[in-house]
């Protein structure tokens, strides 16, 4: 038991390493002010794609590098000690362009994966609607037949990124008369193309990364279709396992219980400092044995893929945990500081940490319904898991445009 | 990255569980619960001949000489078992204090009998009074004669000698083995909320010992065993806490109630998915905690605190929920689930509570950023 690399994985970080140094050391301080993160992300995502970065478990045929998942995880590490920006690329490369060359056709892979791992091209993924969030498969924008294409009329939500995006991954209804699953197909759509309509959400801590879009009478070549007609739930599930494992880690540099250490110590209470009352210690303690469990679940988890086993069903409670903890740790760093806790902006207080447990606080209220909410990643574990008997689903072998008969 | 258990330790774990699961279901707890004797001595004689009981004795001794590794998958698994057995008190605690405390004469004398089997130990940290595990004993040493009393003292009836604390004359930590048979020394049940462990009063009234360890020599050897055996009751209460959860998982999948079985309902569903949350943080922390331990790694202090709670919190949530789940059977005398119940609670006392080593967790975390600072 030890927590060293092999050596195969030690020359790889190495090696890594190395062309980090050399190549990312204008990301080696966070970026203050406005900046344009298109402008900046397209820079590093090229930089990597030369170096052989992008793809690194992708087949050799597709451009990739046809490397270990370790890695992958590797260079993630290593990349994460930089403040590069490489978050507008995480949703496509992370979960579209896996869809598109599973399910796509050779012209089509040839035409849009080269370009999107050089970061020519951003993606979004366009799934949920405002009457299908969990209950994913009960998406109503359709999708009919019109000569050898197809049309799309109807509407998504909570896209990420969609306002800077080229091309999205669609799921969308062609056939009402079968039941909810059945009836779904998958689509790469041009977001750029007549009918396209994005608008941004603004959440509740002020920021705009969701989008609500439209579409109207938007045309779809044929050729643009991933998988059958008809096959778009089980298309849609090479998406979702991937966004399993891309969303919920904790971000780089989000706080910790070292944060909470360092804000109550900053704390002169009239009982005392903070940092030596009883119940502040017990919650540092909660907070460690959460946020070190989830990052030494992770280990078990990566030791798995070192030794070429597939990882244990372990690694199914890092959102649910991370989520939930970031939302506590927030409110619990807010208490501490009193009025303090309440001032924002210009009238910040300059308490360590404060302002980023804060942040912290509204972001993870959303990271605990993306991806899956704490419900559904609940009825996942205990299901899939444990072996309990799934939800009872009245809906599930009604014909979709027969549903509404069949609400309780 | 190789955060596992190696195939050895693996093997060992499987065929300590089928072991267990032939020779020590739950019904053999009830025994001895109900009963007067205070283990199940052929279960624990099968267990010696399995050389569990020497597994960490070196060979020199009659043991086998094996790493704390193994120790921490037997842990796990006896605590899986709820085994009626002092493995607790004298291979995770007395054996390995003894070992620690490096004293030639008294391992000559005790180790070969504890690898064999013949023999049980167990520790008397305890005085019944709010006793915290790194404070200063009210037991009296003077010279080699021990006066006063230890309270509960986990299979003291069963045991033939306890390694106590006490403090000599200058207030200075000691830390003694005592021959339970010697003269001066009387023992009585005491009744504590685990009734499957049996516990025992032990008085001494200038009863003869073997010092171990006396002032700095005895806080640091405390100390050091304080960290080792958080870690492995961390791997016996991640035992209990799992087997108390696949309890509730397997009633959840039987039970029937509004035409449907109950596991099929949300709200059961997702407090077994808590279960399942929190033992796998436990497992994680159990094996950081295994690693520290073996490697001897700055980060023990750190490890064992985090092994600690976590266990805790684990084995209390699935206890209780466990109960919960079962509905009016779950809180009878009948039902299993009043030993993870109580079970839980013992091993959230038997080494310092959870307060205590939060407040260890949180020190270990100060010293850490005082190192990164640095």
């Amino acid at each position: 038991m030890d927590f060293e690399d092999t050596a195969e994985e030690a020359a790889y970080r190495a090696k890594v390493r190395e062309w980090l140094a050399a190549n990312a050391a204008e990301y080696k301080t966070p970026y203050e002010g406005d900046v344009d993160l298109v402008v900046r992300g397209k820079a590093w995502q090229a930089k990597k794609y030369d170096a052989g970065y992008v793809g690194i478990t992708w087949p050799k045929a597709l451009g990739g590098q046809g490397g270990t998942p370790m890695q992958q995880i590797i260079f993630n590490q290593e990349e994460s000690k930089y403040w590069v920006p490489a978050g507008i690329y995480a949703i496509g490369l992370g979960m579209c362009i896996p869809t598109v060359f599973t399910h796509g056709r050779p012209e089509i892979i040839q035409r849009y994966v080269p370009v999107a791992m050089k970061g020519e091209e951003i993606w979004c993924q366009l799934f949920s609607e405002p009457a299908a969030g969990s209950d994913l498969a009960g998406i109503r924008t359709k999708a009919e037949r019109d000569g050898d294409g197809w049309v799309i009329n109807g509407q998504k939500v909570w896209t990420s990124g969609a306002h800077r995006a080229d091309y999205g991954i669609i799921v969308t209804r062609t056939d009402p008369t079968q039941p909810k699953h059945k009836g779904l197909t998958m689509f790469i759509i041009n977001m750029r193309a007549p009918g396209v309509e994005v608008r941004p959400i603004k959440q509740m801590a002020g920021a705009s990364e969701f989008n609500e879009v439209f579409f109207t009478d938007v045309r779809i070549a044929d050729d643009h279709r991933l998988g059958d007609v008809g096959d778009g739930w089980r298309v849609s599930l090479t998406t979702l396992m991937n966004e399993r494992l891309a969303v919920g880690g904790k971000p780089t540099n989000s706080p910790d219980a070292h944060s909470l250490i360092e804000l109550a110590r900053a704390i002169d209470a009239e009982e005392g400092n903070m940092l030596e009352q009883s119940h502040v210690r017990q919650k540092i303690a909660d907070v460690y044995i959460q946020d070190r469990g989830i990052s030494l679940t992770r280990m078990r988890t990566m030791s798995a893929i070192s030794s070429g086993r597939t990882p244990g069903p372990e690694s199914s409670i890092s959102k649910v945990v991370v989520a939930k903890l970031m939302q506590d740790m927030g409110s619990f760093a807010g208490d501490m500081a009193e009025s303090a806790g309440l001032l924002m902006g210009d009238d910040a207080s300059s308490l360590p940490h404060l302002e980023a447990l804060r942040q912290g606080y509204f972001w993870s209220a959303g990271l605990r319904i993306a991806g899956g909410t704490d419900e559904i990643l609940r009825n996942i574990i205990a299901e899939r898991v444990l072996g309990l008997p799934g939800d009872i689903r009245p809906d599930k072998t009604v014909p979709f445009n027969e549903l509404h008969k069949v609400v309780s | 990255m190789n955060f596992q258990f190696s195939e050895e330790a693996e093997a060992l774990r499987d065929e300590a569980r089928k072991f267990l699961a032939a020779e020590s279901g739950r019904e053999k707890a009830r025994a001895v619960m109900n009963g007067d004797a205070t283990h199940d001595a052929a279960l624990w004689s099968r267990i010696a001949e399995l050389g569990w009981t020497g597994l960490r004795i070196p060979e020199a001794h009659g043991g086998l000489g094996l790493s704390v590794l193994e120790l921490c998958v037997l842990a796990e698994e006896v605590g899986r078992a709820l085994s009626p057995v002092p493995f607790t008190s004298s291979v995770l605690m007395a054996t390995e204090l003894l070992m620690a405390s490096g004293h030639d004469s008294a391992q000559a004398a005790w180790l070969p009998k504890l690898a064999d089997g013949s023999a049980i130990g167990t520790v008397a940290w305890m005085e019944g009074n709010a006793t915290r595990p790194d404070g200063s004993p009210k037991l009296a040493c003077s010279g080699d004669r021990l006066t006063g009393a230890k309270l509960p003292v986990a299979d003291g009836l069963a045991a033939d000698f306890a390694i106590v604390t006490a403090r000599d004359e200058a207030g200075a930590l000691v830390i003694a083995l005592v021959d339970l048979s010697a003269t001066g020394v009387s023992r009585s049940a005491c009744e504590t909320v685990d009734l499957v462990r049996k516990s025992a009063k032990i008085v001494f009234s200038d009863a003869a010992c073997t010092v171990l360890a006396r002032a700095d020599e005895a806080e640091r050897l405390r100390a050091r065993h304080l960290q080792g055996t958080a870690v492995l009751l961390a791997f016996e209460g991640l035992g209990s806490a799992d087997a108390a959860m696949e309890m509730a998982v397997d009633y959840a999948k039987e039970r029937v109630a509004f035409g449907r079985r109950i596991g099929g309902y949300q709200a059961v569903k997702h407090r077994c998915a808590d279960m399942y949350i929190k033992n796998q943080l436990a497992r994680s922390h159990a094996y950081y905690g295994a690693w520290a331990l073996l490697t001897g790694a700055p980060e023990l202090a750190l490890a064992a605190a985090g092994a600690r709670v976590a266990a805790i919190d684990a084995l209390q949530f699935a206890a209780e929920e466990n109960v919960q789940l079962h509905g009016g059977i779950g809180f009878t005398w009948e039902s299993d689930c009043q030993f993870f119940y109580r079970r839980g609670r013992l091993l959230a006392l038997n080494l310092g509570s959870r307060t205590f080593w939060s407040d260890q967790l949180v020190r270990a975390l100060e010293q850490r950023n005082t190192d990164l600072a640095a």
